[in-house]
């Protein structure tokens, strides 16, 4: 198991049959966005046609989970019991994927440090043997 | 004799700290608010033949129509949109029912006891209850929402005031938008508060070392830039010009009406961290401002008088950019001015405290100032005021009234 960053009690991941694939990748510890087939696309959270081309074949392409801060916010409320406080929410901008972005977490980082525009990558959170929650940390190379 | 929709009768319950209504269900404080909307209208329970209302109402129309015992529905109507983003549209589908013969009176109403549900910016989750009995997982979605908060939740994005704080922060990162010039909208709209016997926070100044000082809660919202949480409900009656013209006040036109959302947005940043970089650190307003001013056949500049929705203090500084005041990037210095000020700013805003000082109606209460803004019955009135803008929730699909004194 990897290291913990956040306790059991977090909301669990929620998914239908479009979404559910990204949380099977997850669970293998690879991220994985979704791409239109027809366009070249690139779309999360997934969606059963693309925006831009409105087809419905797509695939999903693993990315590196490299990218940058586009925002954040340092929250100071608890979400789940035993958390601590604060913790840093993200939108993070991923290099290899035509710049879309995911929503996740900044772990092993001051908030104070916390900046637009800072590097970072993945690092995998297994909340149990089932599931793997992708967070990001600032780069170390 | 004309058929345009105009606002005809505004209402409301008391409003009281979230929780604190407990002695009344939701739904009966709904209908006292309609029942003194219509009053102040000058029409009779009987003559309402439809309601509208927006998202997550729990107080279904057809209820409410039979408990106040209506000889007649007509049209029962609710937007889809989240949370405070459909007041205006609310009022609009009512217009448009009034206007096309739908209905004749239209009673627009939100009521809210939290106490009595759960809180919102919880979403029903407890911080403190223990892990769950089975190692975490991934849960099936019961609707497309979840299915889409499932790329939220999972990361504590469950505050609204931490999925709002996401556009503002790009702002300040942009364009140098400090927590001071958050702090002053918040001053400003408690200033406005401290004369309105109705509001909730009226008795509480603020300064804006206050503001500073106040706990931080999703960086860079501190609790003061939050709007309140409370209980009471709201009313508003529309009707048609012929019908209006005879009833106890004096009518208030509804010159334009808008809402919508720009493409992608969906639930707003709860859930879509994939807005346009051009739109990211924006209301997402700025087309539908366009379409709204070019319906009345208006601009910024002629707006007397603003109740803009304020669920955060960076949300009002985005609008503010949307609808034109300003330009984009400048929200900052334009609030530090003064501009939202009573009586002296250049565009008085929210002069019933707003969502942050007034009472957190999801904005309808924001339509009941907008028409006592126009019948010189504020609390802070602008003198000779003709125009009034009224907008609803932003950073999400939103809508929004021009609303006019002819």
């Amino acid at each position: 198991m990897s290291e913990r960053f956040f306790p059991d009690g977090m909301p669990q991941p929620l998914a239908d049959a479009i979404s559910l694939p990204f949380w099977q990748a997850a669970a293998e510890h690879r991220l994985v966005v979704q791409r239109c087939t027809g366009c070249g696309h690139m779309r999360l959270p997934p969606a059963p046609i693309c925006p831009e081309c409105r087809s419905a074949a797509a695939d999903w392409k693993r990315v590196s989970g490299r990218g940058e801060v586009y925002t954040y916010t340092i929250v100071h409320r608890p979400i789940a019991a035993g958390q601590q406080l604060p913790f840093v929410i993200a939108v993070i901008a991923l290099a290899e994927a035509g710049g879309v972005r995911i929503i996740s977490n900044l772990v092993g980082v001051k908030p104070d440090d916390v900046a637009v525009g800072m590097p970072v990558e993945l690092v995998w959170e297994d909340m149990s043997a089932e599931l793997a929650v992708p967070r990001f940390r600032p780069r170390r190379d | 004799m004309s058929r345009r929709a105009h606002l005809a009768g505004v209402g409301e319950t008391r409003y009281a700290r979230w929780g604190k209504i407990g002695d009344v269900t939701e739904h009966a404080l709904a209908l006292e608010a309609i029942q003194r909307a219509v009053a102040d209208a000058g029409l009779a329970i009987d003559d309402v033949d439809g309601l509208a209302s927006f998202a997550d109402d729990r107080n279904e129309a057809v209820f409410l129509a039979a408990e106040l015992g209506l000889p007649r529905l007509r049209f029962a109507n609710m937007v889809w949109m989240p949370g405070g983003s459909g007041a205006c549209a609310a009022v609009a589908n009512a217009a448009m029912a009034v206007e096309t013969g739908q209905a004749e009176v239209v009673v627009v109403y939100r009521s809210l006891c939290q106490g009595q549900f759960f809180r919102f910016g919880t979403g029903g989750v407890d911080a403190s209850a223990p892990p769950p009995p089975r190692p975490p997982t991934v849960q099936q979605a019961t609707s497309l929402m979840l299915a889409s908060l499932g790329f939220a939740m999972p990361y504590g994005m469950i505050m609204a005031a931490a999925a709002f704080a996401l556009p503002t922060r790009r702002h300040m990162h942009l364009y140098g938008t400090t927590s001071e010039q958050l702090g002053r909208i918040a001053v400003t709209f408690r200033e406005h508060a401290s004369r309105n016997p109705r509001a909730v926070m009226g008795g509480k100044p603020m300064t804006l070392a206050d503001h500073q000082a106040s706990p931080m809660i999703a960086d860079p919202h501190r609790l003061f830039d939050c709007c309140l949480e409370s209980d009471g409900a709201c009313a508003v009656v529309v009707t048609t010009a012929e019908r209006a013209r005879d009833l106890a006040k004096r009518p208030v036109e509804i010159l334009a009406s808008e809402q919508g959302a720009p493409k992608g947005m969906a639930f707003g940043h709860f859930t879509n961290a994939n807005l346009p970089d051009e739109l990211y650190a924006t209301g997402g307003g700025e087309e539908l401002a366009r379409r709204l001013f070019g319906k009345a056949g208006l601009g910024p500049g002629d707006v007397d008088v603003a109740q803009i929705y304020d669920h955060f203090t960076g949300c009002v500084l985005l609008q503010i950019e949307d609808y034109g005041f300003c330009k984009r990037g400048e929200g900052g210095p334009f609030v530090e001015s003064g501009a939202l000020s009573w009586p002296n700013g250049s565009l008085p805003t929210n002069t019933h405290g707003g969502s942050l000082s007034e009472a957190y109606m999801h904005g309808l209460n924001h339509v009941v100032e907008g028409v006592r803004a126009l019948r010189g019955e504020s609390t802070c009135p602008v003198e000779g005021a003709e125009v009034c803008l009224v907008t609803s929730a932003a950073c999400t699909p939103s809508s929004a009234l021009l609303l006019g004194r002819r």
